[in-house]
C-alpha cells in the first residue's frame, strides 16, 4: 500500500533537476577540436608519416612554442593587414552596396561589372599591385580588400533590392521621396545582410592577405611560411597554419558578435503569442 | 432581386437647395475617376482598366469587388496616384492627380511592419515621411504619441506599442497596419483585401473596428475585397468591376441601416443581395 502510494507521489513529481548538469553543447566546440587533434595524433604516429610530410600536433605546438617570436610578430602582422584591408572593404562596399542598390539602372549597368571582377582571382592581380606599390605591406592590404569587398557590396545592394513593394507603395503614397525610403526602410532593412557579409568577408580577407604575402612581401604569416617550406620546416609551416586558424575563428566571432549586437530583431526566436 | 441603382449619398451631404459657389465644391466628390485608362508595360502591355468611371463621395464608405485580375488594385495605384493614367482624368480633393497625393492612408493584405521598429514606432512612421507632419514631429512628439496610443487603444490594441510587431499575432498585427494608416488623419483610406490572411473570426472582429472607425471617424474608405459578405456588411456602395481590362459594371447601394451588427450576416435579405452580387460577377468571369 504505502509502496503504490509513494509511486504514485514519485510519478507527479517533476524529475529531479541535476545542478551540476553539463552543457554539452557549450562544451561541443572544445571537445571536437580535441577530439581532432587527438585523432589527427594517434594517426600520424600509427601510420609512422614523418615530420617533413605531416608533423603531429604536439609537434606543431613545440614549434609554435620555439619559434614564438617571429611567429608572433608574423601573426600581427597579417593581422594588421587583414583588418585594415577588411576596413576598408567594409567602408568601400557599404558605400559601393548603397550606391548600387539605389537604383535599378545602376543595379543592372555595374552588377557584370562587378562579376566579371569578382571572378578575377585575386592572387593574379598581386603582381599588378606589386608593380604599383612595390612589395610589403601594401598589396597585401589591397589583395585582402580586392577579395573581401565584393560579399559586402553583393549583400547590401540585395537588401535595398528587395524592399517589399507594399511597404514603398505605403511610403510614396505619403509622398515620401527617395531619400526618405532609403532612410526609412532601405539602409535600416539591408542591415542584417551587411553584418552577415562581414563573417564572409572576414575570412575572405585573410586569403587575400596572406596570399599577396606569400607571393610580395618579406614578413607576415605568409611569408613565414613560404620561408618555412623552403627550408623543409614542416612543422613551421604548419604552426602558421594553426595561428591563421585562430585568427579567423577570433575575427569571425567578433564578427558574430556584432551582427548579433545590431541587429537583433532579424535573429528574432519564435516568442510571439 | 432588383438593387437599387441610385448614387448614394449621406444624408449630410445630400445637395440642398440655394448652395453658394463655394459649397458646391465642397460638395464635390472626394475622388472622381473620369474615363481613365491604364496600360502596363508601354504600348504593347496589357491595358489593365479602361474607360474606367467611379465616383466617391466624401465621408463614403465603397467596396470594390470583381474577379480577380479586374485592375482593383490597378484603381486603387491611381487614386493614390502611384500610378498616373495614359488616359482619361483622376482628381482627388479637386485636384488632378500628378503624383503621390499624400491625403491618404494605405493598408495592404501584408501589414508589412518594419521589424526593427517597434509597433508604435511603425504607426508614426509616416509622420515622419508627410510634409505637414514632419517638421512637426521631434518637437510635439508627446503628441503624437498620445494620439497614436489613443488610436491603438481603438483597435483594441492598447498597450501593446512597445511590442515589436514580430510579437504580435497577424491579426494585432493587421490592426497596427490601419494605426498606421489612419495616424496622419487621411481623407481618404485605402484598404487593399486587408483582411484576406486572417481567420474568420479575427476577420469579423475587424469588420467591426473598420466599422467603428469610420463611423467615428471623418474618413472616406475604399475597401478593395474579395469577400462579398465583407463588402456588404462594411459598404454604403459595392462598386461590381468587370474582367481585365477593368471598368465598372454596376454600383450597388446597401441599404442596410447603419450601425450594423454582425447577425445581420444571417439576415435574409444580406444573403440575397451578397448572392445577386455573386451571380453579377460570375457572368462577368464568364464574360472575359
Amino acid at each position: 500500500m504505502t509502496s503504490v502510494e509513494s509511486v504514485i507521489a514519485a510519478s507527479t513529481l517533476p524529475p529531479p533537476r541535476d545542478a551540476f548538469q553539463i552543457n554539452w553543447i557549450r562544451l561541443a566546440p572544445w571537445l571536437y577540436t580535441i577530439g581532432l587533434f587527438v585523432v589527427w595524433e594517434i594517426g600520424v604516429r600509427i601510420s609512422g608519416l614523418p615530420h617533413t610530410i605531416l608533423p603531429t600536433p604536439s609537434r606543431i605546438f613545440e614549434a609554435i612554442v620555439q619559434y614564438w617570436s617571429p611567429i608572433w610578430k608574423n601573426s600581427l602582422q597579417t593581422l594588421y593587414t587583414t583588418v585594415l584591408g577588411f576596413f576598408i572593404a567594409v567602408i568601400a562596399g557599404l558605400g559601393i552596396g548603397l550606391f548600387i542598390g539605389w537604383s535599378k539602372t545602376i543595379y543592372a549597368g555595374l552588377y557584370p561589372i562587378m562579376i566579371g571582377f569578382n571572378a578575377i582571382p585575386k592572387v593574379a592581380l598581386v603582381p599588378i599591385l606589386v608593380i604599383w606599390f612595390g612589395i610589403g605591406t601594401v598589396p597585401a592590404v589591397l589583395t585582402a580588400f580586392l577579395i573581401s569587398f565584393f560579399p559586402i557590396v553583393v549583400n547590401v545592394a540585395t537588401g535595398l533590392a528587395t524592399i517589399e513593394p507594399e511597404t514603398e507603395d505605403v511610403l510614396r503614397a505619403l509622398g515620401a521621396k527617395k531619400m526618405d525610403i532609403m532612410l526609412k526602410v532601405g539602409i535600416p532593412r539591408s542591415m542584417p545582410y551587411f553584418f552577415g557579409s562581414l563573417k564572409v568577408s572576414i575570412t575572405l580577407a585573410f586569403v587575400g592577405s596572406v596570399v599577396s604575402e606569400t607571393v610580395a612581401s618579406n614578413n607576415g604569416l605568409g611569408n613565414m611560411m613560404a620561408s618555412a617550406q623552403s627550408n623543409f620546416n614542416v612543422p613551421l609551416v604548419f604552426a602558421g597554419l594553426l595561428m591563421l586558424a585562430v585568427e579567423g575563428i577570433a575575427m569571425y566571432a567578433l564578427m558574430a558578435w556584432l551582427e548579433r549586437r545590431m541587429t537583433g530583431w532579424a535573429h528574432r526566436s519564435t516568442m510571439s503569442n | 432581386m432588383l438593387l437599387p441603382r441610385a448614387i448614394p449619398l449621406r444624408e449630410r451631404e445630400l445637395p440642398g437647395a440655394g448652395l453658394t459657389q463655394k459649397q458646391a465644391v465642397i460638395m464635390s466628390p472626394l475622388v472622381s475617376i473620369e474615363n481613365v485608362d491604364m496600360r502596363y508595360g508601354g504600348p504593347g502591355g496589357t491595358l489593365a482598366v479602361s474607360g474606367l468611371n467611379l465616383k466617391i463621395e466624401r465621408g463614403e464608405f465603397v467596396a470594390v469587388v470583381g474577379p480577380s485580375g479586374c485592375g482593383k488594385s490597378t484603381l486603387m495605384k491611381l487614386t493614390t496616384g502611384l500610378h498616373i493614367p495614359q488616359g482619361g482624368t483622376v482628381i482627388v480633393a479637386n485636384q488632378e492627380v500628378t503624383k503621390p497625393v499624400s491625403i491618404v492612408g494605405m493598408a495592404f493584405q501584408n501589414p508589412t511592419m518594419l521589424p526593427w521598429r517597434t509597433t508604435l514606432e511603425n504607426i508614426l512612421l509616416p509622420l515622419e515621411i508627410v510634409e505637414r507632419h514632419r517638421h512637426r514631429l521631434r518637437a510635439n512628439k508627446k503628441e503624437y504619441v498620445a494620439k497614436a496610443e489613443a488610436l491603438l487603444e481603438t483597435v483594441g490594441l492598447k498597450g501593446f506599442g512597445d511590442k515589436f510587431p514580430w510579437q504580435l499575432s497577424g491579426g494585432m498585427q493587421q490592426r497596427a497596419n490601419l494605426c498606421r494608416a489612419l495616424i496622419h488623419e487621411p481623407e481618404l483610406l485605402m484598404l487593399d483585401e486587408p483582411f484576406g490572411a486572417l481567420d474568420a473570426f479575427t476577420r469579423e472582429e475587424l469588420w467591426c473596428v473598420i466599422r467603428d472607425l469610420h463611423a467615428s471617424q471623418d474618413v472616406t474608405i475604399v475597401l478593395v475585397t474579395h469577400d462579398l459578405r465583407e463588402s456588404v456588411f462594411l459598404a454604403d456602395k459595392v462598386v461590381v468591376m468587370s474582367a481585365r481590362p477593368g471598368r465598372v459594371i454596376s454600383e450597388h447601394v446597401v441599404p442596410f441601416a447603419r450601425p450594423r451588427q454582425l447577425d445581420i450576416l444571417y439576415k435574409p435579405e444580406f444573403n440575397d443581395m451578397v448572392q445577386a452580387l455573386q451571380g453579377e460577377i460570375a457572368t462577368a468571369r464568364a464574360a472575359a
